[in-house]
């Protein structure tokens, strides 16, 4: 398995991620598809990290790990807190930031 | 003749611009608590003044004095002082302002007893005996310029103080800025002869003036010229001073007759060392005063206002002495002296017709008077001998300084010699015509009087009371004696000799005998038309309409009025309003259009924020892929 | 007493006053104008008591401090004042205290109270104070941009029915040419950076030399930012708009001082700092002068509205203030620094006169008006003292200042001059057509009570119809004339009460005595005007004309 593998499934993922965003209007479903990317960069990250026999890259995921476990908890009480007054998970219906 | 500080009393020659501008400050902040008394201390303070000037006049003794007060400005190489120069010139403006002036002073006492506000007009006629004394003994130009725009405030507070009247207000209006037109004039006159000189003093404007190129020094006399005419209602600016007459009589008499429109003549005679550098200004000088001299007669002929009628006449008699000073050094001693005179006689005429206006209930139109010599026979008689000097009949004041000028112009020799002095002798006849219509329609015939307004009885016409009619009486002599005695018994050529130099025994072209009768023989065809076409017949009530295109050009004083609204009135008022629009819509529309451009241009950006979260998310990917694509193509690149 | 910290003390002193009586609680509206009145004068006595420690022949700048601010910029809290700065401030201490006064019985327009403000004027007399004393540019510009604040709020908050598109006009226009200037104010550190040890200290700045280049390019910097405080056309469009809306005492600060900030820019800055620069540039910036006086002379003449009219007037007077400091002679800078003195006190003199007459009519048009001078002579004399004084008539404050600045621009720029003369015609015309339709004639409009209701309170539109409304004005007056003809008078114009004589009293004494004897603040002037005129290559002992002897033949031998 060459490192042109890993990469290829990193973009994969990504764009399968980016592409959920853009997409799916489920509040739930679009934080899964950011997840899915922030993997996506961690695993080129420890792909490349492993490919030159450095750590940096490592220590480089598990920063990026943290910072998505405090957005999963931000975020996730942001859209259920959103949910209770809207009685929706729609990203479209909360659309009152315009202009 | 080298000027020399002043002494004794002349040194306290201020005393004559302070004491009637203490008067002015007194009656203007003192209010009504000065109501009561205000008439007397104004006329207390001019008389006070006249003795001063007398006194100062006394003293002088043929020198040039000078008194050097205060710096008024002094910044880099400008150094105007306030001083002031008493010398016989500005001695012989003095006595006139001051004699003329007190007169006029208790005249008014009478004539605006019942005017409410005469305290405040003996405030406006203090102040602007005080800046008439100012404009002639002020020992620079800067003075004389602050004294010139000071008595044109006072003529604009003067005509306009029965400012409910609008044509009251207008009038002073126009007058303030016809003069002004010529206050930029002497404005720049000033300002080139410190550019070229470095000095606005008389003295040192006179010394090194020789030093100048031929094109300046003219351009200097045409500038001069122009504050002049603007001052002095002579041609092109002639047009405010009849409007002026709609300020209370004595106003007229005294400064819109007497003193303040022959400032010009005075300007120009202080300025004669410049004027004899430059035949070209002098030349136009001579033209400005033949033309106003012919203006001035014919529009007189036409009028049926007895006021206006004397403005015109004063227009034409200040044409007279333009012309003089034209004609240079042999012009100038005749020049004042007819000035003199005519102060004497315009304003003793100006007081009958205000005397005969109190008596006809405010009204001016000639063509209701009539029959008025029984009833008011001191007026009539004062106002006759006036009218005899006015008119130049043998012996009387006119006779001698009229004929003085028309001398003069026919000795400069020439065509121009006998085109000059033929205007001025035609325009004695002019004189002669108007003046004794004036005086047939309102002293001879029938009475032809009617109400001023409807709902006012018909005037009951009463002579003056006697402080009215002294200084009238009092003027009427001098009328009679001035001409003599300043030709004859005692020359004002010799006392003006320091100022202009000693007189040159001209040579005659015409013999003077000869003039003065033939000069007596048009003013008798004058008065014999003015007999033919007014006293034979009845005078209609109400002008004739179908007359010849000359009454009627006469009658709107030759379209002056039509040719400055349509050349400068009209155009003025379009261009104000062009501009308004030019700098709501252009100037500021431009600001406004970009404050909108920038309004409406984030406004279509904000419609990109859509709210919508995968818009941003698109946003956000397209940027990101455009900043990896362009990394990847510098760094491949 | 050199030593005495005057100039700290007149921006400390008015700001704590500020802060007290912005502190003040609502309701407190009278012992808020006391504390006003008495800071203002404490203010004035310090200026008038700065004034006598200055020392004429003495050093440039004087009565100096200078305290470290932010040292890694060379960026210091130095104050100094040369004599152009210290009338400057004689002018301030004059007028805020009258302001004060003007505004006594002023009843707020909006929901603000009376006591802000005062609180708002005196934080202004602070930043005004600060503007002109301060001798580090940076200090400058900050006081420069701060100066603003106050004086929105001013307009904002109470102003006429069109504030809040004023003041935010005047906050853009004035923001927009401070942040150009502010780019110079670096660029100007830089070059100094580049010679030596970076500074902004004026003195230290004054006497590097810049490239011809670069100073061009900063002296625009300055330049448009002064140009449109100043304002000189065609940046001149705020002004009407400012002064017509603001209140009137903010409308006299604002034309009095504020502005003069912009000439008073050009003189200390641009000349000294960019002497090449200013030299190329001299002959437009004289013909936008000459401009101004003309089309801004012309432009007062069609306005139907008082306070826009005055404020025309002031872009004509400014016209004349930037002749002569471009003029480049000690008598036209002279002139020019006076005139900035004179026609603080005449137009204030003449936004005052005319704020008193809206207050009696309650619009601010000039055809509601008629006749005032029969009913209110006090009222109408001021009024003709201030619009003599703005026509710069002999005898009044005005005329030495024009008259020094044309006679002093002649002999350098005569044809600029000659026009510009040209101009004190259409002064004449402008002010006595206002008072004319104002103050003569027979009582119309407003002055006999009819119509009173209709147009009370109805905001006069920009002056795009002017002929019509002018039309259906005069039509409407005829009518009502003939219609007082014979009914009594309904209303009467009450004439200045003693507070009201109080507040102009100094203003026209001043007018008459400096019109009589200006020459102590002349001597105060020149030494700084003659300094800046000998920075741009002028001679500063005057324009000494050599009499021409070549053309001694004149037309005498003929």
């Amino acid at each position: 398995m060459s490192l042109t593998h890993y990469l290829v499934l990193a973009a994969i993922l990504f764009t399968i991620g980016a592409v959920g965003v853009l997409v799916r209007r489920n509040a739930i479903v679009v934080f899964m598809c950011v997840e899915l990317m922030l993997n996506s960069v961690n695993l080129t990250l420890v792909t490349f990290a492993r490919a030159t026999g450095t750590i940096d890259g490592q220590i480089m995921a598990f920063f990026v790990m943290v910072v998505a476990a405090a957005e999963v908890v931000v975020g996730l009480a942001i859209i259920m807190s959103i949910y209770r007054t809207r009685r929706s998970a729609s990203v479209d219906d909360a659309n009152l930031l315009k202009y | 003749m080298d000027t020399v500080p002043a002494d004794g009393l002349l040194s306290a020659s201020w005393l004559l611009i302070a004491l009637p501008l203490a008067g002015a400050a007194v009656l203007l902040l003192g209010g009504r608590r000065t109501d009561r008394w205000g008439h007397l201390l104004g006329t207390a303070t001019v008389a006070a003044a006249f003795v001063v000037a007398l006194a100062c006049t006394l003293q002088l003794d043929e020198r040039q004095v000078a008194v050097d007060l205060f710096t008024f400005i002094d910044s880099g190489s400008l150094d105007v002082r306030a001083g002031l120069l008493f010398d016989p010139l500005s001695a012989v403006f003095a006595l006139l302002i001051t004699g003329v002036g007190a007169l006029i002073h208790v005249y008014s006492i009478g004539y605006m007893a019942h005017d409410p506000r005469r305290r405040r007009f003996f405030a406006y006629l203090n102040l602007f005996v005080a800046a008439m004394l100012l404009l002639v003994l002020g020992d620079n130009y800067v003075a004389l310029y602050v004294g010139w725009e000071g008595v044109g405030l006072a003529s604009y507070l003067l005509i306009a103080f029965w400012h409910e009247r609008p044509a009251a207000a207008t009038a002073a209006k126009k007058a303030f800025i016809m003069n002004r037109v010529g206050d930029v004039g002497l404005a720049l006159a000033i300002f080139v002869m410190f550019a070229q000189l470095g000095t606005v003093t008389y003295e040192g404007v006179f010394g090194s003036v020789g030093l100048l190129a031929g094109g300046t020094v003219t351009a200097i006399g045409l500038l001069l010229l122009l504050g002049a005419c603007g001052k002095s209602g002579q041609f092109p600016l002639q047009a405010w001073l009849p409007d002026a007459m709609e300020g209370p009589t004595p106003v007229s008499a005294l400064i819109h007759a007497a003193t303040m429109v022959t400032a010009g003549v005075y300007l120009i005679a202080r300025s004669a060392p410049i004027y004899d550098l430059t035949e070209t200004a002098r030349t136009v000088v001579l033209c400005v005063g033949a033309v106003t001299l012919m203006i001035g007669a014919i529009a007189g002929c036409a009028y049926d206002d007895i006021k206006k009628v004397l403005a015109y006449s004063t227009v034409s008699q200040i044409g007279y002495m333009f012309l003089a000073v034209g004609l240079g050094p042999v012009g100038y001693a005749a020049a004042i002296a007819h000035l003199l005179t005519h102060g004497f006689f315009k304003a003793g005429l100006f007081l009958g017709a205000g005397s005969v206006m109190h008596a006809m209930d405010d009204q001016v139109d000639m063509r209701r008077f009539g029959g008025l010599a029984k009833k008011l026979p001191v007026t009539f008689v004062t106002f006759g001998l006036g009218y005899l000097a006015l008119i130049g009949f043998p012996f009387l004041s006119g006779y001698w300084t009229k004929d003085a000028i028309i001398e003069a112009a026919l000795d400069r020799g020439g065509v121009s010699g006998w085109v000059l002095g033929g205007v001025a002798v035609l325009g004695a006849g002019l004189t002669a015509f108007y003046m004794t219509r004036l005086m047939l329609m309102t002293f001879f015939g029938k009475a032809r009087w009617a109400p001023s307004a409807p709902g006012r009885p018909t005037p009951h016409p009463h002579e003056s009371p006697s402080v009215m009619t002294a200084p009238m009486v009092l003027l009427s002599i001098g009328s009679v004696a001035a001409g003599f005695l300043l030709v004859q018994a005692f020359p004002l050529v010799e006392w003006l000799a320091p100022v202009f130099g000693e007189p040159e025994e001209a040579e005659h072209v015409v013999a003077p005998a000869l003039v003065g009768i033939a000069v007596t023989a048009v003013m008798a065809l004058g008065v014999l038309a003015a007999w033919l076409f007014v006293g034979r017949r009845e005078v209609p009530v109400v002008a004739p309409e179908r007359v010849s295109v000359v009454t009627r050009a006469a009658r709107k004083a030759l379209y002056a009025d039509a040719i400055n609204e349509s050349l400068f009135m009209r155009p003025g008022q379009w261009l104000t309003r062009a501009l308004v629009w030019v700098d709501n819509r252009g100037v500021d529309g431009a600001v406004n259009g970009m404050a909108a451009a920038l309004g409406g241009s984030s406004a279509r950006l904000g419609r990109a924020q859509t709210g919508f979260v995968r818009t941003y998310a698109l946003g956000m990917l397209g940027g990101a892929v455009l900043v990896a694509g362009a990394l990847l193509a510098v760094t491949a690149g | 007493m050199n030593s005495f910290p005057f100039l700290l003390l007149m921006i400390v002193v008015p700001a704590v006053g500020a802060a007290v009586v912005a502190a003040l609680p609502r309701g407190r509206d009278l012992l808020a104008k006391q504390i006003s009145l008495g800071v203002s004068l404490v203010v004035l006595l310090l200026a008038v008591l700065a004034t006598a420690a200055f020392d004429t022949d003495g050093d440039r700048f004087q009565l100096t401090s200078s305290v470290s601010w932010i040292e890694d910029f060379g960026v210091s809290f130095a104050l100094g004042v040369d004599g152009i700065a210290l009338v400057m401030l004689l002018l301030v201490g004059v007028l805020v205290p009258v302001v004060i006064g003007a505004s006594w019985d002023d009843e707020p327009v909006g929901t603000r109270s009376m006591t802000v403000f005062f609180a708002w004027i005196l934080l202004l007399e602070a930043m005004m104070v600060g503007v002109f004393a301060a001798t580090d540019v940076f200090l400058f510009y900050v006081f420069f941009e701060a100066m603003l604040v106050p004086m929105y709020f001013l307009i904002g908050s109470f102003g006429g029915p069109r504030r809040q598109y004023a003041a935010v006009k005047f906050f853009l226009y004035s923001l927009v040419g401070g942040l150009i200037m502010l780019a110079a104010v670096i660029g100007l550190y830089v070059v100094s950076a580049n010679q030596g040890e970076g500074s902004f200290a004026f003195e230290v700045l004054n006497a590097i030399d810049i490239d011809p280049d670069v100073q061009k390019l900063l002296f625009l910097g300055f330049f448009v930012a002064f140009a449109i405080k100043a304002p000189l056309v065609p940046l001149h469009t705020w002004l009407p708009d400012a002064g017509a809306e603001a209140p009137v005492g903010g409308a006299v600060l604002l034309v009095g001082v504020l502005d003069k900030v912009g000439t008073f820019g050009f003189l200390r800055y641009c000349l000294p700092l960019f002497p090449d620069a200013s030299r190329d540039f001299a002959p437009y910036v004289l013909a936008l002068a000459v401009a101004g006086v003309l089309y801004a002379a012309l432009l007062a003449m069609g306005q139907s509205d008082m306070k826009r009219l005055v404020s025309y007037t002031s872009v004509a007077h400014f016209g004349f203030i930037a002749l002569g400091i471009f003029a480049f002679t000690t008598e036209a800078g002279t002139g020019a620094v006076l005139y900035m003195v004179n026609h603080g006190i005449a137009t204030g003199l003449l936004f005052l006169v005319v704020g008193m007459l809206i207050a009696r009519g309650g619009s601010r048009r000039i055809a509601d008006y008629g006749g005032v001078a029969a009913q209110a002579p006090v009222l109408a004399g001021v009024f003709l003292v201030a619009g003599l004084a703005s026509l710069a008539l002999p005898g009044t404050n005005s005329f030495v200042s024009e008259f020094l600045v044309l006679i002093g621009s002649y002999p350098t720029r005569p044809v600029f001059t000659i026009l510009a003369t040209v101009g004190i015609i259409l002064a004449a015309l402008y002010v006595l057509l206002m008072y004319q339709r104002t103050m003569h004639g027979p009582a119309r409009g407003l002055m006999d009570g009819q119509g009173l209701a209709a147009d009370a309170g109805e905001p006069a539109g920009p002056a795009g119809g002017t002929g019509a409304t002018a039309a259906t004005a005069t039509a409407t007056a005829t009518a009502t004339a003939t219609a007082t003809a014979t009914a009594t008078r309904t209303r009467r114009v009450p004439d200045l009460s003693r507070r009201e004589i109080a507040v102009v009293a100094p203003l026209v004494a001043l007018i008459l005595v400096l019109g009589v004897y200006p020459q102590p603040l002349i001597d105060l002037i020149e030494p700084a005007v003659a300094a800046t005129v000998g920075d741009v290559g002028g001679d500063p002992g005057g324009v000494v004309p050599d009499v021409d002897t070549s053309g001694a033949e004149t037309e005498a031998g003929n």
